[in-house]
């Protein structure tokens, strides 16, 4: 937009001038490089694209779209993808709202106990994929090791071996990375809960599980509803630690439909069928997104 | 309540704490175990927790190893890792600060549109951009290389580090800058000298976040570097998980050491995440 155009604005608009020269960088930063990309993969995913050099390719229309709908691997793995974010986003709310409560607690060496909690936010995700297949190794886990020790399993499983506790296995890891994250986005909202409140529930003797329902969960609704769109969103999309623990292995079992998606691009060379796929993801997403800004907006978001 | 209940109650949320703790430490303190124990000693049935002596031949390797060894590619891994998180922290939150500004205290048209516009591209898979950002990335000739990681990361973390900033700005008193603008400073001019002060916690919240996103990026790097020229850490410890499935204890070695940096700055600065996020969570 020229300066012109800027300056004509800002007759109108008094502040909109100064607004479209602060908001320009980071306009360039994220658009300058995303907006080329989101268009082109919109486009490719309307042509038969079968190698990253070809010449010849032809328009299919829908097809892509239609063939990727019509394919049981697409479903199958559309289906692991709800598993994933539905199971690992219950169980880190969950974890995640026990977790805040004690950050919130009075704690001796409350400072030792936040600088605990903090340290699995902070390990990359490569590498807790990395740990956590140690862990879950058959030969020589820490897992067999301390279920054959505690007499719990006579003999050692292949927890990475089966389809089923793959997933599992690797939704263990990703809800100890990520509770963290979860407790410290509720704690602040818990924080901000007057503690008069508390006082007055426990002067007219509300037990615990009243106190939970009747004060903190109404007041955490907007809370909650932030972490469920981040964590909803990055599980639907959850790619770097399926490749690092299992290759999206055994048998399948722990494909996920982004790596779904990456491996009709990269290892079937099959570019317009990934970005088809690619594109059903951010459908996905978007709707979800919308859902939950909806559901968001009633609860008193005063930024958006 | 009386004294004895809450004693009573005390000692449980104390017994609860350090159950939690035990959870969160064991996985990591057994990784960090097994990167000095020896080889033996961590495949044996029954496992032998704790090594008869330390083993400290992986780090050794990782340290000393000459030009072509998993020390090498390590260690320039480190490196690019650096540079490519600090790099991107700094960009991303010279540019977050300006425009969180503008969302925070400007009145303009389009503001609700912009600001949905740039949280929605939090939410688009990476995987929707590779194919088109590696033709784009080659054909100005930052394949492989750390200012290209730098820009694409930044498109990434900007977003976030948007939403933050300008929660935390909206949390910040009116009054504190009207009294600036009155005495006739202009608007940057109190942002710099009366806003950034006054949002330090939610500038360190911010950072801390932009870092560890930066230092977390895999899927970018992955595609888009191929050598030890811009390779970060995730990549190369991914490679060397891939090649050396038998030696667990040199995984976990690196492993260990590319938690490190994220660890220390998370630990350091841990109160102001929550503090920096306080008014966010609310405001949304």
């Amino acid at each position: 937009m020229s300066v012109a155009i800027a300056r004509k604005r800002g007759k109108r608009d008094p502040q909109g001038s100064l607004a479209f020269w602060l908001l320009l960088p980071a306009g360039v930063v994220v658009f300058g490089v995303i907006i080329y990309p989101i268009v082109r993969t919109f486009i490719v995913s309307f042509f038969r694209v079968n190698s990253a050099l070809a010449t010849d390719t032809p328009f299919v229309g829908l097809h892509n779209y239609l063939s990727v709908l019509q394919n049981a691997m697409f479903w199958q793995s559309m289906g692991r993808t709800l598993y994933f974010t539905v199971v690992s986003t219950a169980l880190e709310l969950v974890f995640g709202m026990v977790v805040a409560g004690l950050l919130n607690a009075r704690l001796r060496a409350r400072w030792l106990f936040r600088a605990i909690i903090v340290i699995p936010w902070a390990v990359p995700t490569i590498v807790n994929a990395a740990m956590w297949k140690g862990i879950f190794n058959a030969q020589y886990g820490a897992l067999n090791a301390a279920l054959t020790q505690l007499g719990i399993i006579q003999q050692y499983h292949s927890w990475l071996g089966t389809p089923w506790s793959a997933m599992n296995a690797i939704i263990v890891a990703d809800v100890w990375k990520t509770t963290p994250l979860v407790a410290f986005f509720l704690l602040a909202g818990l924080t901000t809960i007057p503690g008069e409140l508390y006082e007055a529930a426990m002067i007219d003797r509300a037990s615990w599980a009243r106190i939970f329902r009747s004060i903190v969960l109404p007041l955490l609704v907007p809370s909650i509803s932030i972490v469920l769109v981040l964590r909803t969103v990055e599980a639907f999309k959850v790619f770097d630690i399926v490749y690092a623990m299992t290759r999206g292995g055994p048998a399948n079992g722990t494909q996920t439909i982004a790596f779904f998606a990456y491996s009709t691009a990269f290892s079937d060379q099959n570019f317009g069928v990934g970005s088809a796929l690619s594109y059903l993801i951010v459908i996905v997403i978007l709707a979800l997104t919308f859902t939950y800004l909806r559901l968001l907006r009633r609860s008193e978001m005063s930024l958006l | 309540m009386s004294t004895r209940t809450r004693r009573r109650n005390s000692a449980l949320i104390h017994l609860l704490a350090l159950v939690v703790s035990l959870c969160v430490l064991l996985p990591f303190v057994y990784t960090v175990l097994a990167s000095v124990t020896p080889q033996r000693v961590l495949i044996s049935t029954p496992l032998r927790w704790i090594p008869d002596h330390l083993d400290w031949s992986r780090y050794d390797q990782i340290f000393r190893g000459g030009a072509e060894s998993v020390g090498a590619t390590f260690r320039a891994a480190m490196v690019n890792s650096l540079i490519v998180a600090v790099g991107t922290v700094f960009i991303s939150l010279l540019v977050g600060v300006l425009g969180a500004y503008a969302f925070a205290r400007l009145r303009f048209r389009l503001r609700r549109f912009l600001l949905i516009f740039f949280l929605v591209t939090y939410m688009l898979p990476q995987i929707a951009m590779l194919v088109p950002l590696y033709l784009m990335l080659n054909s100005v000739g930052l394949l492989d290389s750390k200012t290209g990681l730098i820009i694409v990361d930044c498109a990434l973390v900007v977003p976030f580090v948007l939403w933050i900033l300008s929660n935390y700005f909206t949390s910040i008193p009116e009054e504190l800058e009207e009294a600036a603008l009155i005495d006739g400073t202009n608007r940057v001019g109190a942002l710099f000298r009366v806003v950034l002060p006054a949002a330090r916690p939610g500038l360190i919240a911010g950072m801390i976040f932009a870092f560890l996103l930066a230092w977390d990026e895999f899927m970018f790097a992955l595609i888009f570097t191929s050598s030890d020229n811009a390779k970060t850490l995730p990549v190369a410890i991914s490679e060397f998980a891939g090649r050396y499935t038998t030696d667990f204890g040199l995984v976990a070695a690196g492993g260990v050491l590319a938690a490190l940096p994220p660890i220390v700055v998370a630990v350091i600065f841990q109160r102001f995440i929550v503090s920096g996020m306080a008014s966010g969570a609310v405001k949304g």
